[in-house]
């Protein structure tokens, strides 16, 4: 296993190289700089104009500049933030984090309620629950999140129950910790569920598929052959099979869910990575943005690897060997 | 470049179906097999293209006209006249009049009306030069009809889709088609390439990527900007799933026969490889739409795709994000709903067309 480990991290490293360095190709076409803004300034001289650009080194050709900043990331300096002045590391950390916790909370509801959800479906097959709450997911899958995120929103203008927006309250260095606990929570819950949703869904239809694909197989025909109870067939037999491609499809959702947080947080205002992104992609805060997309891919790179690791443990056919043949 | 085969008694190719069904005939049979989700997603699609196609003439406003002394009104109500009055109009409305110019609050003037004609002045429906105007679904901040606003919308909603699959769909299936046929090096590097666009958090590197799109650049080709940009990061892992089925096509007896026959590579790429995998490719093209859909509403709601004045259902949601407005006048949220259901349908259909024309996943 830790062989294993250590030559995804060692395959990631070209990844990471190629991730950034199209980023930085992509950053370069951007027409105009962050300086741009202030060259339109009478106030900033010509001189302080030079000095930034030096500083900066927006006047070198863009291999240079690619080849200090990846010099730079190695020794865990990620540059500073031609807008906010501090260093980029100081910033991501922090936005990094909320995105995480509120990634990992949707992914914790998608999949305690889809799961059994999924099976009460898939155990029903056709029946009148089956059929609502197939088409409720289908419902759940199409709604664009950041609809869904104003929607929300509404109700919680029009009810007061949900703090509109916002990662935590005004008051919020004034309270204890279980009181800022309770306040990022209270914060937390609509995001979740905005953003738990089309996981939800598409994990429901997924559970019920995989049900009743394993359920017409031949082991479960044995294990109702040996008088097995119908709950001991599907909990012991039919569950722990279906749920191998749930945790797959848990490295292939990242990318979504941070796609997705990234909407919400903008939507909802939530001080999370995704919205730091996009205010660095505003004001081409070029560093920031290179921070951002790099602690992005780390999060799915090693997202990516936690879920193969899972998958392993969960099923016997799979081990290292094979996966790293792949 | 198509080589003539030897004529031998085997047809290479499926034969055609025996009886070559009309169109209209294979649309009946079509809607007789849908199930009733399919056929209203599919009225619905027909009905928004309807939109795209005749916005001019079903939007009864000039989208940018504003109504300056009518923002933030809401929706109108429609009245049918008594047929005594059918000379002058069949249908009115009561026109808005502002009781509050800081809350921005209406009251309906009774005592007026406001003629809805149809079918003049070619619109379908609009009022006359002069009167108050009609709002179906209300106006926004600047007194712009809504309605209008979403028809003209529509257009960019319901092509971004096409035109996206269009191009990640023939990028997918050539690039993965070839990388699978000839394999070696050149798949090497192509599914190494596809591997580090894959790992990219995309909607990331869709926000660096839509920075590139300059601010003053005019609608169409910040539309056609967008089209590239989520095509560029879409055609990856359609072309490796293409890329596998080509790889376990090429060893099946009918494309080996067919080599043996000495066809060219070219030929059994395009007469054997690809019409295999095309029925995958078909359900996956459509059921990738709504992406392309979502992507550039989102795009637009940042403020990052099609800029205002022109209209996108994706633009006229980021009304939405002033909080006092969703508080207020939440028939903003209305472009949401369109978007909503555009997505929905081709979800529908796609899964459908997957019964029908990928039936492996059935048991």
């Amino acid at each position: 296993m830790g062989k294993f480990i250590v030559k995804r991290v060692i395959n990631m490293v070209p990844l990471l190289v190629g991730i950034t360095f199209i980023s930085f190709l992509v950053m370069s076409m951007v027409p105009g700089d962050f300086l741009s803004n202030l060259k339109m300034n009478p106030s900033v001289s010509p001189q302080m104009i030079a000095q930034m650009q030096a500083q900066f080194g927006l006047d070198q050709p863009l291999l240079v500049r690619y080849g200090k900043w990846l010099w730079a990331v190695v020794h865990l300096n990620l540059g500073i933030s031609l807008t906010y002045r501090v260093s980029v590391l100081s910033l991501i950390g922090s936005r990094a984090l909320n995105t995480v916790i509120l990634s990992a909370a949707s992914m914790l509801f998608a999949w305690s309620l889809a799961i059994p959800i999924g099976i009460i479906v898939a155990v029903k097959q056709n029946s009148i629950w089956d059929r609502v709450l197939s088409f409720l997911a289908f419902f759940g899958m199409s709604v664009p999140n950041f609809f869904l995120a104003f929607l929300m929103m509404y109700l919680a203008l029009r009810t007061g129950w949900f703090p509109v927006g916002g990662t935590y309250s005004v008051f919020y260095p004034q309270l204890d910790l279980w009181g800022k606990i309770a306040d990022r929570i209270n914060h937390l819950i609509l995001p979740v569920m905005v953003l738990g949703t089309a996981g939800m869904a598409s994990l429901m239809r997924l559970m019920r598929s995989q049900i009743l694909e394993i359920k017409g197989s031949d082991f479960v025909r044995t294990a109702r052959a040996k008088g097995l109870s119908e709950r001991a067939v599907i909990y012991k037999h039919v569950l722990r099979n279906a749920l191998n491609p749930f945790v797959t499809m848990a490295g292939y959702g990242l990318a979504d869910l941070l796609g997705g947080a990234a909407l919400v947080e903008a939507v909802m205002n939530l001080q999370g990575l995704g919205l730091l992104l996009l205010d660095a992609v505003r004001s081409l805060d070029v560093y920031l943005v290179m921070g951002s997309v790099l602690m992005g891919s780390v999060l799915l790179l090693v997202g990516n690897l936690l879920a193969d690791i899972a998958l392993v443990a969960v099923d016997p056919r799979v081990d290292f060997s094979s996966m790293e043949s792949q | 470049m198509s080589v003539a085969l030897p004529r031998t008694g085997v047809p290479l190719e499926a034969p055609p179906p025996a009886r070559q069904a009309g169109l209209g005939a294979t649309l009946r049979r079509e809607w007789r097999l849908a199930s009733w989700p399919v056929r209203l997603s599919t009225l619905c699609l027909v009905a928004f293209y309807i939109l795209a196609l005749g916005s001019p003439i079903i939007a009864p406003y000039n989208p940018t006209r504003q109504y300056r002394s009518l923002p933030d009104c809401p929706p109108m109500a429609l009245h049918l006249a008594a047929p005594s009055e059918w000379s002058r109009g069949f249908f009115y409305a009561h026109p808005m009049r502002m009781t509050d110019a800081i809350r921005r609050t209406y009251a309906e003037e009774r005592g007026a009306r406001t003629w809805v004609h149809l079918f003049t002045r070619g619109h379908i429906f609009t009022t006359a030069h002069g009167a108050p105007p009609y709002f179906l679904l209300g106006s926004d901040a600047l007194g712009r009809d809504l309605f209008s606003r979403i028809v003209y919308g529509s257009r960019v909603s319901m092509f971004i889709g096409i035109l996206g699959v269009g191009i990640t769909f023939s990028l997918g299936i050539t690039i993965g088609a070839l990388s699978g046929y000839v394999g070696g090096l050149l798949d090497n590097l192509i599914m190494r390439w596809s591997e580090i666009e894959m790992s990219l958090p995309s909607f990331y590197f869709l926000l660096a990527l839509a920075a590139v799109i300059p601010s003053g650049m005019s609608t169409v080709k910040t539309f056609f900007m967008i089209v590239a940009i989520m095509s560029f990061i879409g055609w990856a892992g359609f072309a490796r799933v293409i890329r596998g089925m080509t790889a376990s096509v090429r060893s099946v007896p009918y494309v080996e026969a067919a080599r043996a026959l000495g066809a060219s590579r070219w030929r059994i790429l395009s007469r054997h490889v690809i019409p295999s995998v095309m029925g995958y490719a078909i359900v996956a093209a459509t059921l990738s739409i709504p992406g392309f859909i979502l992507g550039e509403s989102a795009l637009s709601l940042l403020g990052l795709g099609i800029q205002e004045p022109a209209a996108s259902w994706g633009n006229l949601l980021a009304q939405a994000e002033d909080v006092h407005a969703l508080a207020h006048y939440p028939w903003i949220l209305l472009p949401g709903v369109f978007i909503f259901l555009a997505v929905m349908s081709f979800n529908f259909l796609g899964d459908h067309l997957r019964d029908r024309l990928d039936p492996s996943h059935l048991r």
